[in-house]
């Protein structure tokens, strides 16, 4: 028998599987080899790639193959209460190396022995999915950049809130205190191949919530991919200035 | 599966997405097969000869290549040589024997020759596996760049803003009298009068900008005729170093103004031991 | 890609990218570009692009000033925006930056801080800048200086209630703001006086002063930056061509 959900409609009275408004932007930052913006509800993430370059220290040189090198942070004023301390911290190391994990199975950093792909993603202004939008705006800075990819990198958060499976969580939806709470589940996906390559949760689902939740990310992956898709194509065919 | 294509010459492709379906055609640079599919393995441009499919690089870093002529920097005088960079992860070696016609010995002062900050226009005569890059500044047209500025382009706009034998950079060089170097990774020496600079370094732009758009060169004669007051023709250069010698786009062969077949066989000249491209009619 | 190549150019009384040598690329300011911030900005002097955002926050005034709201303003030259740029606490030169801005802001008294007190000694509002390098191709101080005056002509002070603030809700009252100081850096090369560099052209600057001027021509702040020393006459012409910039960056606000 089913539990009765607490959670009956959405705040922003989404469908349970409709993703925020969403728009992407590839160049952003001419300086770097490739960039991009992504943004998600009020969520927004830029990325920018510098590389193949030179690595110091050389001790952490790798002569087989090209590294990939994530740095995730939050800009002091994109936080949702008070000024957010620059200089990182142990959550934005961590979302860094679980960002690059999720984007490395793509690449083939071979051709480049010994040098670094350096990531850098900045999140100006923040609404829940903050890795995710990361994610979304890295791959399409890597393919800006020109590297080997197999294929792209799309992600978003899905969830359980008050018991009701739902896309793409705002920072309200996770801090739902009401019946049954808030469990979120961000997950990155190849959208060629289905594959999941970022899969974290904090709070309590069954295991088949989980089969079905992943299955709800993999179909809202598929339209930021064709975001990601388009954004890429018109930055090329756009004649600049 | 029914073999089929999937994609246009000359669209953009975006990594991962299906390029072709079935067994029939043929992944080339850039491009993969996952079982019945045929995958783009970067972004770039959809190119396709026959069965094979190929993409062009649009973005990123210039690979350095075997042969190609450069505009690298030094940044450092070593014992037997000297290193430069050249917007590259890595770095490249010119040894004494490469550096000059003249004979330098041992206990030379090396910086008479090149010094910390210097720009050559240099040749890349071999690259190994960990991308240990060697130079040579012996060779026609190789040689230090005094004065003038550089540009950085994308590397991969280099051939279009090269054109065919030359024929685009010598119109700008033409309209504007400016000396004009381009290194195949990226970037370009341009050394003129100051607004005669800007006029060349504009029209490099519109080219970066709008490599991939048919009627260029004519977009570039009416840009230059308007800046310059100067009309110019597109003419090959035969023996100018812009000459895009890499040859693996045709099989070396070229066709000139007359459709003739023309191609390139290297042949030694055996009193300095150097190879040189000539063209010869078969 | 020498001193004496880029001298041709400033000799003929143009740029590296054509301009003149007084003039600034093209300026645009975009409002509100982070909802998250009580106040924010975006600038860009051409292909240079700086973010500013203002936090407020309520906390317990300085000993010495129990009346008056406080002031902070912090810079960061981002990785993102420049392969210059390394990760790890800001350098020398993003602290110089955030250091330029804040006395620009706060010796011109742009704010008035006795209007931040909420409750003398016990309660005052905190305004925090923070400015963020998004891309950067030179005119980086200029930039900043506008964005952060942006940000905060931008900035809505979050309601207060109960001795909390409450974030998600912004009341119509801006930041009382008094003074609007202009930072303008001259850059000096040889003999010739510019502004708003490009990285090509910067490189080759033997020094650079930055004047923060008010709408009344009142000098707040300078800074002089660079190895090279200054002629009292080179200053004053330095101060002179502020002066006359000023009012152009002052109008795009």
């Amino acid at each position: 028998m089913k539990s009765s959900k607490s959670y009956k409609e959405r705040f922003d009275k989404r469908g349970w599987e409709e993703c925020r408004p969403m728009t992407a932007k590839v160049g952003i930052i001419p300086e770097a080899d490739g960039s991009a913006m992504f943004q998600v509800g009020n969520t927004k993430a830029l990325a920018a790639v510098y590389g193949p370059r030179d690595l110091h220290p050389k001790f952490m040189q790798n002569p087989k193959t090209g590294i990939l090198r994530v740095n995730y942070n939050m800009m002091p004023f994109s936080g949702h209460g008070e000024r957010v301390r620059p200089g990182g911290s142990r959550r934005s190391k961590e979302l860094g190396l679980v960002i690059e994990n999720s984007l490395m199975p793509v690449l083939n950093l071979k051709e480049y022995p010994n040098s670094v792909v350096d990531v850098f993603i900045e999140l100006p202004q923040t609404d829940a999915g903050t890795r995710c939008a990361g994610i979304v705006a890295a791959s399409m800075a890597l393919a800006h950049a020109g590297l080997e990819m197999t294929d792209m990198v799309a992600a978003v958060a899905v969830g359980k809130v008050g018991g009701q499976l739902v896309v793409d969580l705002t920072y309200d939806e996770e801090a739902y205190d009401g019946e049954g709470g808030a469990t979120d589940l961000p997950v990155a996906v190849l959208p060629n191949s289905g594959k999941v390559t970022l899969l974290q949760m904090d709070g309590g689902v069954s295991r088949e919530d989980l089969k079905e939740a992943v299955e709800m990310a993999k179909r809202a992956s598929m339209q930021i991919y064709d975001l990601q898709k388009k954004a890429l194509k018109e930055s090329f065919t756009e004649v600049q200035k | 599966m029914q073999s089929e294509l999937k994609i246009k010459e000359k669209e953009i492709a975006v990594p991962g997405e299906v390029l072709a379906t079935g067994l029939e055609f043929i992944p080339g640079a850039g491009v993969y097969r996952d079982n019945e599919f045929v995958r783009a393995g970067r972004m770039g441009l959809v190119s396709i000869e026959g069965k094979v499919i190929k993409l062009t690089q649009l973005n990123g870093q210039y690979i350095p290549k075997m042969n190609d002529k450069i505009i690298a920097r030094v940044i450092d005088v070593l014992m037997t040589g000297w290193r430069f960079s050249f917007d590259s992860p890595y770095s490249a070696v010119l040894q004494l024997k490469d550096a000059s016609s003249d004979f330098i010995g041992r206990g030379a002062d090396l910086t008479q020759y090149y010094n910390i900050g210097d720009y050559v226009f240099c040749k890349i005569t071999n690259i190994t596996s960990q991308k240990l890059i060697d130079i040579t500044m012996r060779g026609p047209g190789l040689r230090k760049l005094q004065g003038g500025r550089i540009v950085e382009v994308n590397a991969f706009k280099i051939p279009r803003i090269i054109g065919k034998d030359g024929s685009m950079v010598g119109m700008i060089k033409q309209a504007t009298g400016a000396n004009i170097v381009v290194g195949q990774n990226g970037s370009v020496w341009i050394d003129g009068s100051p607004d005669m600079e800007l006029i060349a370094i504009d029209a490099i732009r519109m080219i970066e900008a709008q490599a991939h758009l048919s009627g260029l060169t004519d977009r570039i004669k009416a840009f230059l005729k308007e800046k310059t007051g100067k009309d110019v023709h597109p003419v090959a250069a035969p023996e100018s170093e812009e000459r895009d010698e890499r040859s693996d786009s045709d099989g070396g062969e070229r066709r000139d103004d007359r459709g003739e077949r023309r191609d390139f066989r290297p042949r030694r000249d055996f009193n300095s031991g150097r190879e040189q491209r000539f063209r010869g009619r078969r | 890609m020498n001193k004496e190549h880029l001298l041709s150019y400033l000799e003929k009384g143009i740029r590296y990218d054509g301009r003149k040598l007084n003039e600034y690329r093209d300026i645009k300011i975009e409002y509100d570009v982070s909802k998250s911030a009580e106040g924010s900005a975006q600038v860009s002097f051409g292909s240079t692009i700086m973010i500013a955002g203002v936090k407020m926050a309520v906390q317990k005034p300085y000993e010495d000033m129990p009346d008056a709201g406080t002031l902070m303003v912090n810079a960061e030259l981002l990785p993102l925006s420049s392969p210059e740029f390394e990760t790890g606490p800001p350098g020398i030169y993003a602290v110089e930056l955030a250091r330029v801005v804040d006395r620009g802001i706060r010796e011109s008294h742009a704010i008035d801080t006795h209007k931040l007190c909420i409750e003398a000694g016990e309660s005052v509002w905190s305004v925090s800048i923070d400015v963020c390098s998004i891309n950067a191709h030179g005119g980086l101080i200029d930039a900043s200086s506008l964005a952060a005056l942006a940000a905060l002509k931008d900035a809505r002070m979050p309601a207060y209630k109960d001795k909390v603030v409450d974030y998600g809700n912004k009341t119509d009252q801006s930041v009382p703001m008094e003074k609007e100081p202009i930072a303008v850096t001259v850059f000096k090369i040889d003999k010739y006086l510019i502004v708003d560099p490009i990285p090509e052209e910067e490189k080759f600057a033997d020094a650079r002063l930055t004047i923060t001027v008010t709408k009344d021509n009142v000098i707040c702040s300078l800074q002089k930056g660079g190895a090279v020393a200054l002629t009292v006459d080179e200053i004053d012409s330095m101060v002179a061509l502020a002066i006359e910039k000023a009012p152009e960056l002052r109008s795009k606000l």
